[in-house]
């Protein structure tokens, strides 16, 4: 049962996330919360692992999380389940590419499409931003321990980073990565 | 059948060697896709690929499909899908269940801590990246800024209220796809070109 269902959120996942790579953070973040098939500390792992490995970041996600829920299978199911719009809807438009191509109504459509859904990634990269280096709920009792001040800086080193050097992202994931070993063993996180 | 198979080879080829997804492959596509195997000319390709940006779902997977299909029907599509998803599904399978053995070690923690914050930084990049493509005047403005603060906002109150309701992107998505012929249909040419 659970894997009809893994195949059922992620074909609609599929079928919405518009605008490819990060399009499918928002739909695997409506499934973390209404699910519990994962949690947003793997959301996050899941993202890392993505953009540092081959392949299209959307299917890495969805191979991934189907894994964490339910072993290779559920990897390969939701994987499945998440191309499956693509190959219908692809088969679909292909027979009436040129009509598609100068459709108005298309433009139109994805005039309104394209903001909603930058707004869409924004929105889930502020909550895994937040959950990563504030604690909510905790504000309003102890204001300056709410902040992960170790990750902020590390946070504002790496933007500067990535806009100086412009290279690819695994470079920056594996030079965090043993900047958190070093941290972590120095107990620098909050 | 040998083409069925040189299209997922040629697919799984393309998927297994890009970093970084969709607009990493375009190079890819145009050696493999037109100068070796002759699929589709480079015009047909650049068609394919900006259709995939505007039909929902991975935009790799789709132009991998409209490839596919174009040159051996629905077989042919869903040989190449099949091909492109394939190094994927090998790759993040064995990293997974390696992970999921070894995430009780204080080192693989403390490596995720770390690179936890570099994803909210490539993620704000990413956004960043979109932005410019997609809020080009005052009415995609609105649109961004009213999904933005009521998606976030419902997702910053879930954390006080857990019982608070939530709304589904797709929901986002539908309102803003009609949302988007009401404003820009009426506009006329002017904008259309956009």
């Amino acid at each position: 049962m659970i894997l009809v269902r893994l195949f059922f959120e992620f074909f609609k996942a599929g079928l919405f996330a518009v605008g490819g790579g990060l399009a499918t953070l928002p739909f695997l973040q409506e499934i973390s919360q209404k699910t519990g098939w994962f949690t947003q500390n793997d959301l996050m792992d899941l993202i890392a692992i993505s953009e540092s490995t081959p392949g299209a970041i959307g299917v890495n996600a969805a191979t991934y999380a189907g894994f964490h829920t339910y072993g290779v299978i559920g990897g390969i199911v939701a994987t499945f389940g998440l191309v499956c719009p693509s190959v219908i809807v692809i088969i679909l438009v292909s027979k009436v590419l040129e009509r598609f191509k100068e459709s108005d109504l298309v433009q139109h459509i994805f005039y309104g499409l394209r903001p909603a859904s930058t707004g869409l990634i924004a929105a889930a990269g502020f909550s895994v931003v937040l959950a990563t280096l504030v604690q909510v709920t905790e504000l309003g009792e102890n204001f300056v321990g709410a902040f992960n001040w170790f990750g902020i800086v590390l946070a504002v080193i790496l933007y500067w980073a990535i806009k100086k050097f412009n290279k690819h992202p695994v470079l920056y994931i594996l030079a965090s990565a043993v900047i958190g070993i070093v941290a972590g063993y120095l107990h620098l996180f909050g | 059948m040998k083409e069925l198979w040189d299209m997922f080879w040629t697919f799984a080829r393309i998927g297994g060697l890009t970093f970084g997804g969709g607009y990493a492959m375009l190079p890819m596509l145009q050696r493999e896709v037109v100068e070796r195997q002759h699929w589709a000319t480079e015009e047909e390709l650049a068609d394919y690929y900006a259709i995939g940006q505007c039909t929902p779902g991975v935009i790799a997977v789709n132009t991998a499909t409209f490839v596919g299909y174009r040159q051996a029907g629905i077989v042919g599509g869903i040989f190449a899908t099949m091909g492109v998803i394939f190094p994927s599904l090998v790759i993040i399978t064995v990293i997974a269940a390696f992970l999921t053995n070894f995430a009780d070690l204080k080192v693989i923690q403390y490596a995720f801590e770390g690179i936890r914050v570099c994803v909210c930084v490539l993620i704000f990049n990413a956004v960043q990246k979109l932005w410019k493509k997609s809020i080009i005047d005052q009415p995609t403005m609105a649109i961004f800024l009213l999904v933005f603060l009521v998606s976030a906002g419902l997702s910053v109150g879930q954390s006080f209220y857990p019982d608070l309701f939530s709304i589904s992107p797709i929901v986002y998505v539908i309102i803003a796809g009609v949302t988007g012929v009401f404003l820009h249909g009426g506009n006329g040419k002017k904008e259309a070109g956009k």
